[in-house]
């Protein structure tokens, strides 16, 4: 089937049912989106389908069909996107694991929420688990992110 | 300047010559050899035992002997080695060091990451690696310039003499022929550069782009996947096996048994997965079949009632407890806890007939190497062991028996192939090496006074060292120190004249381990709850309380005061909320936490922590910062959440739904504070996880009057 992955075509050999988080990972070696849980309850599989976030381990590589698929690698080249920049700026990460489902789920929150209040960051950000603790920075972090990119 | 004697030449290797143009540095410092049955002596005429290269592109490269699994060492101890060797701090590159006895760890003679012990075990070690290099350097440049030594001063990635410069690189293959000098002197203090200064970690932008790789993410041509059925109940072994079903399973490349189950190895984790569940086994459950924490609780109870072995005790306790005017007797309980980390558990394998090659996260690189030795009938020095980063820790990589690193040498061995055995959420919560459930017993009389005259504690739990290679070094007497440490040499006790700890060990089949802060992540929440407990029947508040009880403790003192002062302790707290706080001392540091919480429809909400530390010298303060946040946040998972439990001889939890963690929404504001200090250095990677639970419990206390004794915390319906 073909799927369209950071602005780019690629032809995948996968069962229909096959988790969009395996195809990314072990068919077309994009992995930095990572495998947590299985079950959506950590997020660090999170990815954009059409911009919105989503759980991929979760979801049938049949239904990523058609629809733009944005993985932490197609976020910006260079780390230069708002999050990154912001996730930089308040040394955010410790292992860095579930780091790029966090950016990803941040990601589509400034998005849709440009200026985004702690109740809108417990919302979006609740289903991502980080065993580090960094969610104190997390927060504020994406409150910075909402700077950096209406002040852009 | 002070001098440092340094190690004697011949245990400097110097392997420049296999860095085209650059300058190595290598050797080895003797340290205590606290587990020396884990030892080698170094072999061969080279190995790339190096702590640094300066390439002649100006890099400094730093090769890492600990691992990095969040706690900020990739950038600590660069600091430590561009201090000496005056770097320029944007040229720093680093990676982790090959598994080889060189990088065996300073005080515990094996190469490994625990134990909150990397920074201070390496203070030495790596400034010494840089202020060699540094020296070489200087020579090499005096040569060029026809100068003394003495002439040269060195900034920012250069020596420098009158107006000669050259650059680190430009100097590296000239140092790299010169003589290692036999001692060099380090920085006084006063003028530490970088040491001290807040620094940014240097992991940061492969971690925000998804180029960091974890164990997980290793690949390779010709490199297969396996899952591994374990049996559902520890000791269990395969019975019966119909692998038919699973081996039609498009991709599944093979089904083999191995010592801890069945294999099922696949061109992907989806294919082995699938495979894995078409699997039919019937197991032999073995003899913990019926294994049961209801029972073991009790059974642990009953036995927290009789004399067990003494782990500390002075005067005769019996007697001062029939004269005490006031008694408190208590019983507290934690369970069985999980690590899960991030990352679950994986090991990528490829054994060839000269080498076996691992790419794993792990703490434990030398216990790795031999089991994986072993396995294969090679040599340690054949075993490359290829540390990546770690996806989480938490002491879960650092299994003495090296579980998932032997099972992943053992499918790779089986299947004949390349393998990279990953783990699911589900087969980390049920794999075991849990941090052990305890039941502490303490009756406690107090004086007229109100402080306490006599302290009778009683431990129940399992040990993790009983029956691992550590345990000749660190079981004395029956007495496993992991197991009564933060009890049997507190601070509180040493002023209380009549004391006695005593420490059961019941055996069960659960595989236990340590898990961030080991023994002191129940005996902080125990003592530290007493202590309220102690101020309540003695009309005093906590904070006083515990003053009076740490005299002549000042580092104690000094981190209770600085967290009390911030967290305006005194002074009402906020409408609605509790304020309760706990100090500790573990791995070398002190942490004092004020928790602010407050109690909706029994749901316990920790709203703010004020915490404050005593770790000596800071090296990173902004590591400092985040490893309190993150102690905190891993200890809030225990106070409010996380427990295991067995019913039937199975694990009733299974992934994060059931087996709770912290998420955001729950994380309180906290306030880290560090006691400007040059005591001795302790650890930061979990000193900030036992005092969270007993200062959480504290303020609920002081705001529901109920006392709660059992984690996780559990209001009982009465609002």
């Amino acid at each position: 089937m073909k799927l369209t992955i950071n602005g780019a075509q690629r032809e995948v050999d996968a069962p229909s049912d096959m988790p969009l988080l395996w195809v990314l990972r072990d068919l077309l070696g994009l992995t930095g989106t990572k495998f947590g849980c299985g079950i959506a309850q950590c997020g660090a599989c999170t990815v954009h389908l059409d911009g919105a976030p989503r759980r991929s381990c979760v979801t049938p590589v049949s239904s990523a069909e058609g629809k733009k698929i944005t993985t932490i690698e197609g976020l910006s080249s260079d780390g230069s996107h708002p999050v990154q920049r912001a996730w930089a700026e308040l040394d955010v990460v410790q292992c860095g694991y579930c780091q790029s489902g966090q950016i990803m789920s941040a990601a589509a929150l400034v998005v849709a929420k440009p200026d985004p209040t702690d109740a809108d960051i417990d919302a979006a950000l609740s289903g991502n688990i980080c065993r580090c603790g960094t969610y104190q920075r997390v927060r504020a972090a994406v409150h910075r992110a909402a700077e950096l990119r209406t002040s852009a | 300047m002070s001098e440092t004697s340094t190690p004697s030449r011949r245990e400097f290797l110097k392997t420049g010559a296999l860095v085209t143009g650059g300058l190595v540095i290598a050797f080895t410092v003797p340290g205590a050899r606290r587990f020396a049955q884990a030892e080698r002596a170094p072999a061969g005429p080279f190995m790339p035992n190096a702590f640094l290269r300066v390439g002649a592109d100006d890099t400094v490269t730093v090769l890492l002997p600990h691992s990095e699994m969040g706690q900020g060492i990739w950038t600590t101890l660069p600091m430590l080695i561009a201090e000496e060797l005056d770097a320029d701090w944007s040229r720093i590159r680093v990676e982790h060091a090959p598994a080889a006895p060189a990088y065996a760890h300073t005080a515990f003679g094996m190469q490994m990451t625990g134990g909150s012990s990397t920074t201070w075990s390496e203070f030495d070690r790596c400034r010494q690696a840089g202020a060699m290099a540094r020296a070489m350097l200087v020579a090499a440049a005096a040569r060029r310039f026809s100068v003394e030594p003495l002439a040269c001063r060195t900034e920012n990635g250069a020596v420098i003499s009158g107006g000669k410069r050259a650059r680190y690189g430009e100097l590296a293959e000239a140092a790299s022929k010169l003589p290692v000098p036999k001692t060099v002197p380090l920085k006084d203090p006063k003028d530490w550069k970088i040491i001290g200064k807040p620094t940014k970690r240097l992991d940061t932008p492969e971690k925000i782009t998804g180029r960091a790789q974890f164990g997980m993410d290793v690949q390779f041509d010709g490199l297969l996947t396996a899952l591994v059925a374990r049996p559902p109940v520890f000791g269990g072994k395969v019975k019966t096996l119909d692998a038919a079903k699973a081996r039609a399973v498009p991709g599944v490349r093979a089904v083999v048994q191995v010592p801890s189950g069945v294999a099922v190895v696949a061109d992907h984790f989806w294919a082995a997965k699938l495979g894995r569940d078409a699997l039919q086994v019937e197991w032999n459950l073995g003899p913990h079949a019926k294994l049961d924490t209801a029972r073991l609780h009790a059974e642990f109870r009953r036995l927290a009632g009789t004399k067990g072995l003494p782990a500390a005790q002075a005067g005769n306790v019996e007697v001062a407890l029939g004269k005490a005017s006031k008694m408190v007797d208590a019983e507290y309980a934690v369970p069985y806890l999980a690590h899960a980390p991030m990352e679950p558990l994986n090991c990528t394998v490829r054994i060839s007939p000269s080498k076996c090659e691992i790419w794993t996260g792990t703490q434990f690189q030398t216990v790795d190497q031999q089991v994986a030795a072993k396995i294969t009938g090679l040599k340690p020095e054949q075993v490359e062991i290829h540390t990546t980063f770690l996806g989480g820790g938490f002491g879960r990589r650092a299994t003495p028996t090296s579980d998932f690193v032997s099972e992943a040498v053992q499918v790779a061995k089986a299947a004949k192939a390349p393998v990279k055995t990953v783990w699911t959420r589900e087969d980390d919560v049920h794999g075991g090496y849990y941090r052990p459930a305890y039941v502490h017993r303490a009756r406690i009389g107090l004086g007229g006074d109100g402080m306490p005259t006599a302290w009778h504690h009683t431990l129940v739990g399992q040990s993790i060292v009983a029956g691992t290679p550590f345990e000749p070094m660190m079981v004395k007497n029956g007495i496993d120190a992991t197991s009564v440490e933060g009890v049997a040499d507190s601070a509180y006790l040493k002023s209380v004249p009549h004391h006695r700890v005593d420490l059961h060990s019941p055996k069960t089949g659960i595989p236990v381990l340590w898990w961030r802060s080991v023994g002191h992540s129940h005996t902080g929440f125990v003592m530290e709850s007493l202590i309220d407990e102690l101020a309540k029947a003695a009309g005093k508040d906590p904070v006083e309380y515990r003053r009076a009880l740490l005299k002549g403790h000042p580092r104690h003192l000094a981190a209770l005061n600085l967290a009390a002062e911030k967290a305006q302790w005194g002074t009402p707290a906020p409408k609605g909320r509790g304020r309760g706080i706990a100090v500790h001392e573990s791995f070398g540091s002190y942490v004092a936490q004020v928790a602010e919480v407050s109690v909706e429809k029994n749901v316990i909400r920790v709203h703010r922590v004020v915490c404050a530390i005593d770790c000596g010298v800071a090296v990173n303060p902004e590591a400092v910062r985040a490893q309190m946040e993150s102690g905190i946040s891993f200890g809030l998972s225990a106070a409010l959440h996380s427990a295991l439990t067995f019913k039937d001889g199975r694990v009733q939890q299974s992934n994060f739904h059931d087996y709770r963690v912290l998420r955001l929404n729950e994380m309180p504001v906290v306030e880290v504070h560090i006691v400007p200090s040059t005591e001795k250095m302790g650890g930061v990677g979990e000193p900030g996880t036992p005092p969270i639970a007993p200062a959480v419990a504290n303020a609920v206390a002081a705001l529901t009057g109920q006392r709660l004794r059992e984690l996780p915390l559990r209001l009982s319906a009465t609002a």
